[in-house]
């Protein structure tokens, strides 16, 4: 397969110990030291991600971490300023046209035509992938995904959830073997949420690869593989349960008055990483558990910020993800951070 | 006092956004600066309603010192530039047709003969009056001719004879003249010269304007229906949808403009059904040959808008670009004024507008009867515009979001 080559080299990215070698056929992704710079600013900074056959992956990230110009550039619609890269064994910088009869791409905004309606709309994505017996697989697409009684309804008058709906319609029309979906449920309910991610369950157990990018930690869950990245850089790659334990991270769960007080304290602990509050607890996060556990102990004592109770509990994804960006972000930081 | 200095606040706040926004919008900030000047220079320099040095024919069927001392004498009046001498009538009226001269001037067989023997030979003046206002200034400088020509230069040629010579207007003549201006004396020394405004007798102002507010109309919807729908895609986010898609450049722009192919048709179609009736315009020439020059007039414009949408970045300068776009397009191209009343650079600039050919091709078809090989004259101008600008669009549209 033909593979261009940008100039600069590859540095070895964070996550690039945790890549597992793969059959190359099995890889419908497969980048290596993407790179895309706005200026001075480095929005993806030498990126590599494998995504293999029937996987939903998830990628992650904070909002501007570069997940969207990830994925542009995936899809040939941004090319980036160095690294290569194939998808479906096509070389995202010189055989984009190939990529995308095969690729599904779902915009973060819905980027369908609005003065069109719902079926105004298949029509026109089934005629420009010039698709067999257009009216029967619109008809079958939309009848998946429950649009039929929304079909000659104008676009611009759905709901979130009906829109994001339409978009994965129209990427499903063509029977795409990869969906790059980018964001696609940040603007959505709850209840349109928790459909839209047994579809793409469904789908991806009928082969279908996607790769799904989000902000919401709980999303993560649902993947089969994940993808941390932030500042632009690819910090964890793996399942869930590999990344949590390769960070070896613990989480204490405290309860105590006066918490915000108190996680200012905690932070300023050389043992202590994070202290967060979810609701009346902190989670507090570290590596050394003795240490830990003495230092809290300390607090229990305290008069203005006292702990009550304190236990161990399972150390999230998110815990993980957090720490990940503050280490990154305080390593990049001139002053440096916590040692 | 506190509820004032708030809001003089707020006010300062908005106005430092406002302006801070102008100044990143590069291209607004632009359009603000050079369309006053370009109006300023434009209407200024350029625009002039008695315009001179108008490309004149001569068929001279007497070579004599009266024929010399009358070119002479028109050329001095600078409202005639003898641009070309024809020795036959067809090829001279072919010139006309193309729009090469707006004014043949014939000069009979023995004229010289004529005005010695006492009798009145006729100097025909043949205008071209599909644009009545270029040619009036130069039919009214006709009424001095003889004037002019008896008191400075006959005086010389016949001095003994033309002691009391005197001019008059006479109103009728042959069945082709309009008006005719009579040179006469007291002795029997005179002579005629009879102006035939071709093609509109009756000086109709409509004949004029229509013909051109048809391509008019069709320049001023199109470049902006077709500039505007491509960056409205961009505006709303479908554009990142657009591309994601197996669609190559020129699909999509083929796409985008053939619907504003047929509007601007439709538009032709209109503008012919209410004008040709409402004011009994002529049509001399074959439908066919105007919409195939309207056609051509319709791709041009849509390949200026498609070149606009690809440089612009929002809907707002693509209607500021559209509007420097008209601009030349009404002021430089004989709609509105005589192009040869403008500086030779403007002249230039209308010569590569669509519409300066455009104008020629419907006052053509519609008042001359213009057809085949003289439509070739001003079509490929248009053919060459299209073709090039298309090149620029597809090379300058946007096939990634980078």
């Amino acid at each position: 397969m033909n593979k261009s080559t940008l100039s600069e080299k590859n540095p070895m990215s964070h996550a690039e110990s945790n890549y597992i070698s793969h059959p190359t056929d099995d890889l419908v992704i497969d980048v290596h030291g993407l790179t895309k710079r706005y200026g001075k600013h480095t929005v993806v900074d030498h990126l590599n991600m494998q995504v293999r056959r029937g996987e939903i992956s998830g990628f992650l990230g904070p909002n501007g971490s570069g997940k969207t110009t990830s994925l542009r550039m995936m899809c040939g619609l941004i090319t980036p300023d160095a690294g290569t890269g194939t998808c479906f064994g096509y070389d995202i910088l010189s055989q984009r046209e190939a990529i995308k009869q095969r690729v599904g791409y779902m915009t973060q905004k819905f980027s369908y035509w609005e003065d069109l309606t719902v079926l105004e709309n298949m029509e026109f994505v089934a005629r420009m992938y010039s698709i067999p017996d257009r009216r029967r697989a619109i008809q079958q697409a939309l009848r998946e995904l429950g649009l039929e009684s929304h079909q000659y309804q104008r676009t611009a008058t759905l709901s979130g959830g009906w829109k994001q709906r339409l978009a994965l319609a129209a990427c499903l029309l063509r029977k795409t073997e990869l969906l790059l979906l980018d964001e696609p449920t940040a603007a959505v309910d709850p209840q349109a949420r928790r459909e839209f991610w047994d579809e793409l369950h469904r789908l991806a157990s009928q082969g279908v690869t996607v790769l799904v990018s989000t902000h919401l930690m709980d999303e993560a869950e649902r993947c089969h593989r994940l993808s941390y990245i932030a500042y632009g850089k690819l910090l964890a790659f793996g399942t869930a349960q590999q990344i949590i334990e390769q960070q070896k991270l613990i989480t204490w769960s405290v309860r105590g008055s006066n918490l915000a007080l108190l996680s200012e304290r905690l932070k300023q602990e050389p043992c202590i990483q994070d202290a967060v509050i979810f609701g009346a607890d902190l989670h507090v996060i570290g590596f050394d558990e003795s240490q830990i556990h003495q230092t809290l102990e300390k607090y229990t004592k305290e008069q203005l910020c006292t702990i009550e109770h304190y236990m161990i509990i399972r150390t999230t994804v998110e815990d993980v993800f957090i720490y990940l960006m503050k280490k990154t972000h305080e390593a990049s930081a001139p002053t440096g951070g916590k040692p | 006092m506190n509820r004032f200095r708030q809001s003089l606040s707020r006010i300062l706040a908005i106005f430092m956004k406002e302006t801070i926004q102008l100044r990143r919008d590069r291209v607004t900030f632009i359009m603000i600066i050079s369309i006053p000047v370009f109006q300023l220079v434009l209407f200024g320099y350029v625009i002039n309603n008695d315009p001179r040095h108008l490309p004149t024919a001569v068929l001279v069927g007497d070579e004599s010192r009266f024929t010399r001392t009358i070119l002479s004498s028109l050329r001095n009046s600078e409202y005639f530039d003898l641009t070309e001498r024809f020795t036959s009538h067809e090829s001279a009226e072919t010139a006309m047709m193309r729009g090469d001269i707006l004014f043949i001037i014939t000069i009979p067989p023995n004229f010289s003969r004529d005005i010695l023997r006492g009798e009145t030979p006729s100097i025909l003046v043949e205008a071209d009056a599909t644009d009545s206002v270029t040619v009036g200034g130069a039919i009214a400088a006709l009424n001095q001719l003889p004037q002019q020509l008896a008191l400075k230069d006959f005086e010389g040629i016949l001095g003994q004879n033309n002691s009391g010579i005197s001019s008059r207007l006479s109103s009728s003549a042959a069945p082709l003249t309009e008006s005719s201006v009579h040179s006469s004396s007291s002795q029997p020394i005179s002579f005629e010269v009879r102006v035939h405004r071709k093609y509109n007798p009756e000086v109709i102002t409509q004949y004029n304007i229509v013909p051109g507010l048809i391509g008019v109309i069709l320049t001023l919807t199109l470049v902006m229906l077709t500039a505007l729908a491509i960056t409205r895609e961009r505006e709303r986010g479908t554009m990142e949808n657009l591309l994601s898609m197996p669609a190559t450049p020129l699909e999509t722009l083929y796409g985008k403009i053939t619907p504003y192919i047929l509007i601007g048709l439709l538009q032709v179609t209109f503008i012919l059904v209410i004008a040709i009736p409402l004011f009994k315009i002529p049509f001399e020439g074959k439908l066919w040959e105007l919409y195939l020059s309207a056609f051509l007039l319709i791709l041009a414009n849509l390949t200026v808008g498609v070149l606009i949408s690809s440089v612009a970045r929002s809907q707002l300068q693509a209607m500021q670009m559209t509007i420097f776009w008209f601009l030349p397009n009404i002021l430089l191209t004989g709609f509105m004024f005589p192009i040869a009343g403008m500086p030779i650079w403007a002249q230039w600039i209308s010569r590569i507008i669509p519409l300066t050919y455009f104008h020629h091709l419907m006052r053509g078809i519609l008042l001359k009867g213009m057809t085949g090989a003289e439509l070739w004259h001003d079509l490929w101008p248009i053919l060459l515009f299209t073709t090039l600008t298309m090149f620029v669009a597809v090379r300058t549209y946007r096939r990634t979001l980078d």
